[in-house]
């Protein structure tokens, strides 16, 4: 019984794109990468049939939230994407207010396909837009122009999505407080209910750690990265966008309920190549290639390619680290050393009204620094 | 072929066919080589047992080419004469630092073979041998070696050769070691040349002990040349500096292997086994007598080894130190000059401080550390020995900058050396420039050719343990060699400067300099840290003073952003497991006050200023 009430997440990985960016790691093939070795047109229903054996495992499940990511889930187009969600609406129950999002290259989508997804369900879309500079862009290898990426956040509230995310990179290298206060801007007069805001990192074996590191580039910094995130957090709180999660603005209920699952560790289950799931306790992910995973389940067989069964140790570990990011924060119950939660307000870097209700809530300062104060509570 | 020939008995061996000898070279100027080749020719090596650098034991010495311990070797010889010759070859070590060594190996013998590379020409260390040769009044035979290689220039250096000992440049032998060509032109030479050794057979049996060395299964093994009287197996023996008295369970003549005989005498070069198991208890330099109607006079020139460099060694990963401590006490057993006693710092840990003859040496002792227990070190800078006079009229001697007194100082002395450095002729300017920012003064310069410069130079040996080799090395594309030797000490302006961190001094880069100089250490150490030491969450300060005064400071920013932006799902196993690592490597941070330290960081900051290489 406690199964069905559980709530569930599920997330689905596209591992395509058009073109890689230089900064990003993720898993993610161009059509030159893959060759012959799959097919974009008929993926959708390979992971269709990743669908049907989560829904063998979990049984019929009530799912609160989808969330199609990648890659550019609309690559495939939106109507292999509906395709997708009719078959986990098949299998498992939808809840009647689940929130189905996909992630969108603004290059990807038109108004028509807007209004496709609309039609299969889709309820929020998250456009990758990160500068409205374009010099900026041209470092992140970004195809897109920043005018593209809010017209299209305007043309998906036109279609009808309630909600929808604007996805920034800051503290590029080349890029000025005032390049960044532009975008912002543009955010704010683009009207959307939520924004992600990411410094850029230079992950290992990328091109733009190789330019780095050839001198083309000079690394970002993090006391400018500090800076800005400064900027982001009260422009964005001025227009009446809140701070929920270290690098997550939304308006009253405009919060993205899918990632609050990740962080809140509750039950979910990623299809796709490289994908994670955590499901009570256990996490497992999925092999990494789209050939290979294919393979998999063609065979009959599951694409997993790892798992962990997590301690209890780990566990608290997870809840302290997710739990410090959040506004709603980690209850202070969890916190044994009330020496440290002193220091720690003292140094400005935890919240003392919310520390007096129960809760450990970490201030601007505070979440600038969130790392280090996860390490210490974890010691 | 004929590979043994009929050996005179040890212990009765007439010392007219004696001759001792022993070969002065620069490292790879082909000493071992030509040892091999004259213990070949002599017939006492089986040409296929004949094993590159036949008396070189250690792997270390194989590897870097250099001999550490000397070795005796006796060879038969027939002469043209027809008259069977022993010649008892001595080798000797062929580095600065264990000049004391060599001087007592040399007073071994009644003559030396100085060997040059005939395409490189005389080395410092070489000439300051040779110079102890002279001294000792040994007759010199000089040699060309190498004379079959393409760069050979073997008339420029045998006129460099006679100027420097004063003979007929006809006189230097031209040979290759390596073909074996001239090889028995040398040895008739060393019989012709040499004079017998001297002695009285009947006076109160006296022995120099040139060499000791520890044997795993033997104990440590006495090399002697025995100078009046007779040693024999079963005699009860005393060594006349130590007072130590021992029964000689064995004695014996290398002939390449030991071979026991009952006795050794007048003139003869042999080894002893006491049973002992530490080289102290048989110093080099020592005179052996028996115990019973002994010498009463000692043959003269004996040293206790004084240590003159000292550096904390430290093992990296902190759990060795028990390791460290037990290699150390082996390694002490075969080199009496090596002291050590356990020392704390702050930024290291546990491990020793370690007291040296030299650069070298103290680079020997590392390495063999390293090599034979394979552990991973670090050394702090090295300091030499410093005799500080305070106010009151006290005494302090300083071994390590924490001894060094904070109440008033009315003087203090260091350490000064003599310095013959060689090289071509062309670098004189820039060797000068160098000498005279390490404090020297100069002392002499001659033209060993019109090419080559011997310069002197009185210097702080201060001023040389650090990284004066390589800078010298490099400012000479590589063609200078330097030698020197302690010329006893100087008055000098020499402050301490601590190098604080948020106020707390980290004792590992205390260092002893010239007051000139002490704004420049402090620059360089507190940039060095600051590189190196993350970011705090607070402002720390990095601070070089000297007593109360802060000469210089560097602040490390406070830390504004330790956060990762993205933790989403596949990224939260990877977050989690990141932070265990952390965590671990949170067990190595040094805590400097509130300051959190990676262990790697101190490492790295002393590891730069290290000497590098040679």
């Amino acid at each position: 019984m406690s199964e069905l009430v559980r709530p569930l997440s599920i997330y689905v990985h596209v591992p395509f794109c058009a073109s890689r960016c230089g900064y990003c790691d993720f898993n993610t093939y161009t059509a030159t990468e893959l060759g012959d070795s799959v097919s974009r047109a008929t993926f959708h229903k390979v992971l269709a049939s990743e669908v049907t054996i989560a829904t063998r495992v979990l049984g019929p499940r009530e799912v609160s939230t989808v969330f199609f990511g990648g890659g550019t889930p609309t690559l495939i187009g939106a109507n292999a994407l509906g395709e997708i969600l009719a078959s986990i609406r098949e299998g498992f129950t939808l809840a009647p207010d689940a929130e189905i999002t996909t992630e969108a290259n603004p290059d990807s989508v038109d108004e028509s396909a807007l209004e496709t997804l609309r039609a299969s369900g889709f309820t929020r879309i998250s456009f990758g837009m990160q500068s409205s500079a374009s010099h900026v862009l041209q470092v992140l290898d970004r195809t897109h122009t920043a005018g593209r990426s809010l017209a299209m956040a305007r043309a998906a509230r036109a279609a009808g999505f309630d909600h929808v995310n604007l996805d920034l990179i800051y503290a590029t290298p080349g890029e000025s407080d005032d390049d960044l206060r532009r975008t912002l801007d543009d955010v704010i007069e683009a009207d959307v209910d939520h924004v992600s805001a990411y410094s850029l990192i230079v992950e290992e074996g990328t091109p733009l750690a190789r330019r780095i590191g050839r001198g083309e580039l000079p690394m970002p910094d993090d006391d400018i990265a500090a800076s800005r995130y400064e900027i982001i957090d009260d422009a964005l709180a001025a227009a009446g966008l809140n701070w929920y999660e270290v690098s997550n603005w939304s308006r009253p209920s405009g919060e993205c309920r899918h990632n609050i699952a990740y962080w809140r560790s509750d039950d979910w289950w990623g299809i796709g190549p490289g994908a994670h799931s955590h499901v009570a306790g256990v996490r497992w992910w999925n092999t990494k290639h789209p050939r290979t995973y294919a393979d998999a389940l063609a065979s009959g067989a599951t694409p997993e390619a790892g798992r962990e069964v997590l301690t209890d140790d780990d566990k608290r570990v997870e809840r302290v680290m997710l739990a410090l990011r959040m506004r709603e924060g980690l209850a202070s119950s969890e916190v044994l050393d009330e020496g440290w939660c002193r220091r720690t307000v003292d140094a400005g870097l935890i919240d003392a009204a919310a520390l007096a209700d129960g809760y450990v809530v970490l201030t601007r300062d505070g979440r600038l620094l969130a790392d280090r104060l996860v390490r210490e509570l974890i010691e | 072929m004929r590979i043994h020939v009929p050996v005179e008995q040890p212990g009765a061996t007439d010392p007219s066919v004696i001759r001792n000898f022993s070969i002065i070279a620069h490292i790879d100027h082909g000493k071992s080589t030509l040892a091999d080749r004259m213990l070949q020719q002599t017939g006492i090596v089986d040409p296929r047992q004949m094993r590159a650098q036949y008396l070189d034991r250690m792997d270390i010495e194989r590897e870097r080419g250099i001999t550490i311990k000397s070795q005796a070797v006796r060879l038969p010889y027939v002469g043209l004469d027809g008259v069977d010759y022993v010649l008892n070859m001595i080798d000797t070590p062929g580095h600065v630092d264990f000049t004391y060594e060599v001087s007592r190996s040399l007073a071994a013998c009644e003559g030396a073979v100085l060997v040059v590379d005939a395409a490189q020409g005389i080395e410092a260390q070489t000439l300051a041998n040779l110079y102890l040769a002279l001294e000792n009044d040994l007759a010199v035979i000089p040699v060309l070696n190498k004379i079959d290689l393409p760069a050979a220039q073997p008339d420029k250096y045998a006129a460099e050769i006679s100027r420097i000992i004063g003979c007929d440049p006809d006189e230097v032998l031209r040979i290759s070691a390596k073909t074996g060509l001239g090889v028995p032109d040398l040895l008739e030479r060393i019989v012709r040349d040499i004079p017998p050794p001297i002695g009285d057979p009947n006076a109160p049996a006296r022995a120099l002990i040139f060499d000791s060395v520890y044997d795993t299964y033997r104990g440590v093994v006495t090399y002697v040349r025995v100078v009046d009287g007779r040693i024999a197996t079963r005699d009860k023996v005393r060594m006349m500096a130590t007072g130590e008295v021992h029964e000689l369970l064995e004695v014996g003549v290398i002939s390449p292997d030991p071979v026991p005989s009952k006795g050794i005498g007048v003139g003869e070069v042999g080894y002893l086994i006491t049973g002992v198991k530490d080289v102290r208890q048989s110093r080099v330099g020592d005179t052996i007598t028996l115990s019973q109607h002994g010498a009463t006079e000692a043959l003269g020139g004996y040293r206790d080894p004084m240590p003159m460099v000292f550096s904390g060694l430290y093992p990296i990963d902190g759990s060795d130190y028990p390791e460290l401590r037990d290699s150390l006490d082996k390694l002490k057993l075969n080199d009496a000059a090596l002291v050590y006693e356990p020392e704390t710092s702050l930024a290291l840990g546990f491990g020793f401080r370690c007291g040296f003859l030299g650069l070298l040496h103290m680079e020997i002792v590392r390495e063999r550390l390293e090599r034979e227990a394979n552990l991973d070190l670090i050394s702090t800078a090295p300091n030499v020995i410093y005799r500080v006079l305070g106010d009151d009229g006290v005494e302090i001697v300083v071994t390590n900058p924490s001894e060094f007194p904070t109440q008033k100082i009315s003087k203090i002395f260091e350490p000064i050396v003599r310095a013959t450095v060689i090289l071509p002729s062309e670098f004189v300017g820039t060797v000068m420039e160098l000498c005279q920012q390490r404090r020297g003064t100069m002392q002499g310069m001659d033209y060993l050719s019109e090419e080559r410069v011997e310069l002197r130079y009185q210097l702080p040996l201060a001023e040389i343990v650090f990284d004066f080799f390589d800078h010298l090395k490099s400012r000479t594309r590589g063609y200078a060699s330097l030698d020197y030797e302690l010329q006893g000490e100087q008055e000098a302006d020499l402050v301490k400067v601590d190098i604080l961190l948020h106020g707390e001094p980290v004792d590992a880069f205390s260092a002893i300099v010239h007051r000139d100089k002490a704004m420049a250490y402090g620059v360089l150490m507190t940039a060095k840290l600051k590189e190196l030491i993350p970011r705090q969450q607070f402002e720390v300060p990095i601070q070089a003073a000297i007593g109360a005064r802060v000469i210089t400071r560097e602040t490390i920013r406070a830390i504004r952003k330790d956060v990762l932006a993205k933790c989403y799902g596949g990224d939260i196993s990877r977050k989690r497991k990141l932070l265990e690592k952390q965590k671990e490597g949170k067990k190595r941070m040094k805590m400097v006050g509130r300051v959190e330290v990676p262990q790697e960081a101190f490492i790295a900051a002393l590891s730069t200023g290290d000497p590098a290489k040679k």
